[in-house]
């Protein structure tokens, strides 16, 4: 856990970059600092790890007063992962993991054991513990240098802009890696960002910060969308927030719908129609354990099994109990236009239509207004 | 002229002032490089830290290298109170020589080492000395290499000037030879000087290219 009690950061030539801050960062969380450049994300984080100072205020980690700890020792328990990486360039990728454990004594064998176990952690192959930074990609670089914050296990990690340097494919990666991590590791976790999307996305808090270093909002991701404290907030967060927000409604009061459907061997499963003879309507094919294979389109005729050939790929599948934001994607991504529904299992339960989750979001707006 | 040549390198004594003063001008040369490098890396350092310390530190090294190296042969034994002739005054000269020539590239080199490199070393819990060794020293060593290399042809050619105070060195072959009008000893101390800045070079490279294998990996970036 990490609080700010207070916390005020003035520099020398008078700005003011964090203004009376205070707030709780849960432990196991990941928090999410977010707002425009120059309101004080990255003086609030490094005041976590003593690279800056406060001007007044506490900050505690853990219960205790960082002022307490040698800042040395400190950042040793504390990962720290920055937009360049701010690799080593002149040590190879291993020794770059193997940093701290090595600072903090651990024997050059021992650490160089860890930081392998590590590389594998965060999806790269061992081989690369060899190179030197300048021979990785970027997107390749941030995750070493996730590794390295990593290494000693420190139980809280701080994450400035980490994935803002690799373009936007990569990124969604790494930050699904990372949501993927903190599911086994369940750190304390700072990320900083200026981008609500990546905030949204990977936050489980999101504190937002306006100019002057003051906290603007500080909530569950579904609740700044849905109920911005502020034009500030609501503005930052964007126009197309009803579409963000669809992460966070449920789907639930959806009438799933139905649809002819066969199995792989030419069965007929359902619907209005033999099975060797294509129907006036989309046929969705099974699998033995009522997977979906993909779409069979209107007028298809085909005799006993229906052939890999014949099949349209279906789209993203939406699984039951998620966000509706799923059930939208599925929707417009489905060849039929009709987004499959599945179990927990991925076994296929019903058909949802676009329109169904439009008239929803329509629905729940009414009855917020 | 090949002939002088021969009949000045065929005698043993002849042979023996050759290596003693090659051996001589090494040592004269090299000592004050290592001792000078050592001296400029506090030095940079601070220049680097503080900028309000640069001006004075660039200052002084500026002024100390427009001082005539002779007449500085001449000024330090008065200072040091040793002897006119004492080899010291040379290995003193040129330590100051190459402190105040190599005070710039260090700082430069440090400068030149990424700012979010060093602050992520002191995120990783790194303390101030220990940074510096093991992180902005070895990454300075490809600017830095630069420096040492001028200073080393430098120190080599100013340690012939000590000759004219007698200090050896493969000088004291040019001043016997303009005292005889005999040219051998003079062409052989030329020849040498420059095979010995030569081959001290080629030696500072190998060592940059040792001690920097990262530049060598072919990088993408
Ligand atoms: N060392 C410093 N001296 C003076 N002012 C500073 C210093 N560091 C930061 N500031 C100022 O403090 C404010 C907050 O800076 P900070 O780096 O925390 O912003 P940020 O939210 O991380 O911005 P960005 O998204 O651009 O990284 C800015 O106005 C900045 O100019
Ligand atoms: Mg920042």
């Amino acid at each position: 856990m990490i609080e700010f009690q207070a916390v005020t950061k003035r520099f020398d030539d008078g700005t003011t970059a964090v203004d009376n801050l205070d707030m709780v960062v849960e432990a196991g969380t990941i928090t999410v600092f977010v707002g425009p450049s120059g309101c004080g994300k990255t003086t609030s984080l490094r005041m976590v790890n003593r690279m800056i100072e406060p001007t007044s205020g506490t900050v505690l980690v853990d219960g205790e007063d960082i002022r307490k700890s040698n800042p040395a020792l400190l950042r040793r328990r504390i990962g720290y992962v920055i937009q360049q990486a701010g690799l080593f360039p002149h040590r190879t990728v291993l020794d770059n993991v193997a940093t701290v454990p090595l600072l903090s004594g651990w024997t050059r064998r021992k650490a160089r054991a860890r930081a392998a176990e590590l590389l594998e952690t965060v999806g790269l192959d061992a081989a690369m513990g060899k190179r030197y930074p300048s021979q990785l990609s970027g997107g390749q670089q941030q995750r070493v240098g996730v590794a390295r914050a990593l290494a000693a296990d420190p139980p809280v990690l701080l994450m400035d802009e980490p994935f803002s340097a690799v373009d936007p494919v990569v990124r969604e990666g790494l930050q699904d890696e990372l949501l993927r991590l903190q599911a086994d590791l369940d750190k304390t976790i700072v990320f900083v960002t200026h981008d609500i999307d990546e905030a949204v996305r990977i936050g489980e808090k999101v504190a937002v910060f306006r100019k002057g270093g003051v906290l603007a909002q500080y909530a569950a991701p579904a609740e700044l969308l849905s109920n911005p404290a502020d034009d500030f907030v609501s503005s930052f967060v964007g126009k197309d927030r009803g579409y963000r927000g669809l992460s966070f409604l449920q789907a639930d009061g959806i009438q799933l719908g139905g649809v002819s459907t066969m199995g792989l061997h030419g069965e007929h499963l359902s619907g209005e129609r033999p099975s060797t003879v294509g129907g006036p309507d989309w046929t969705l094919v099974l699998d033995d354990d009522g997977r979906p294979r993909g779409w069979l389109p209107p007028g298809v005729v085909i005799q006993g099994e229906p052939a890999e050939e014949d099949l349209r790929p279906g789209g993203s599948l939406y699984t039951e109990g998620t966000a509706l934001r799923g059930a939208l994607d599925a929707a417009l991504s489905s060849p039929s236009g009709l987004g499959v529904v599945v179990d927990d299992a991925g076994r296929y339960t019903g058909v949802v239509t676009a329109q169904q989750v439009i008239d929803l979001i329509e629905e729940r707006r009414k009855d917020a207004a | 002229m090949f002939d002088d040549l021969s009949r000045y390198l065929s005698s043993t004594s002849n042979q023996e002032l050759v290596l003693t003063q090659l051996l001589q001008h090494i040592y004269l040369s090299l000592l004050p490089l290592v001792i000078g490098l050592a001296l400029a890396i506090p030095l940079g350092w601070l220049a680097h830290r503080y900028r309000a310390a640069s001006g004075v530190v660039f200052g002084v090294s500026n002024a100390v290298y427009t001082v005539p190296s002779l007449a500085l042969f001449v000024v330090i034994p008065v200072v040091l109170g040793t002897q006119i002739l004492d080899s010291l005054n040379v290995v003193v000269a040129l330590t100051i020589y190459t402190t105040a020539l190599l005070v710039r590239p260090v700082c430069d080199a440090l400068d030149a080492v990424p700012f979010h490199v060093v602050a992520a070393a002191t995120a990783m819990g790194y303390r101030p000395v220990r940074r510096f060794v093991t992180v902005e020293l070895p990454l300075s060593v490809p600017v830095l290499s630069a420096g040492v290399r001028v200073a080393s042809v430098s120190n080599i050619s100013l340690v012939s000037v000590g000759a004219l105070i007698g200090t050896g060195g493969l000088g004291v072959l040019f001043t016997s030879g303009f005292q005889i009008s005999y040219t051998a000893p003079i062409i052989v101390g030329i020849v040498l000087t420059l095979v010995l800045a030569l081959v001290v070079d080629l030696i500072l490279v190998g060592l940059r290219r040792a001690l920097t294998p990262w530049l060598r990996a072919g990088g993408t970036t």
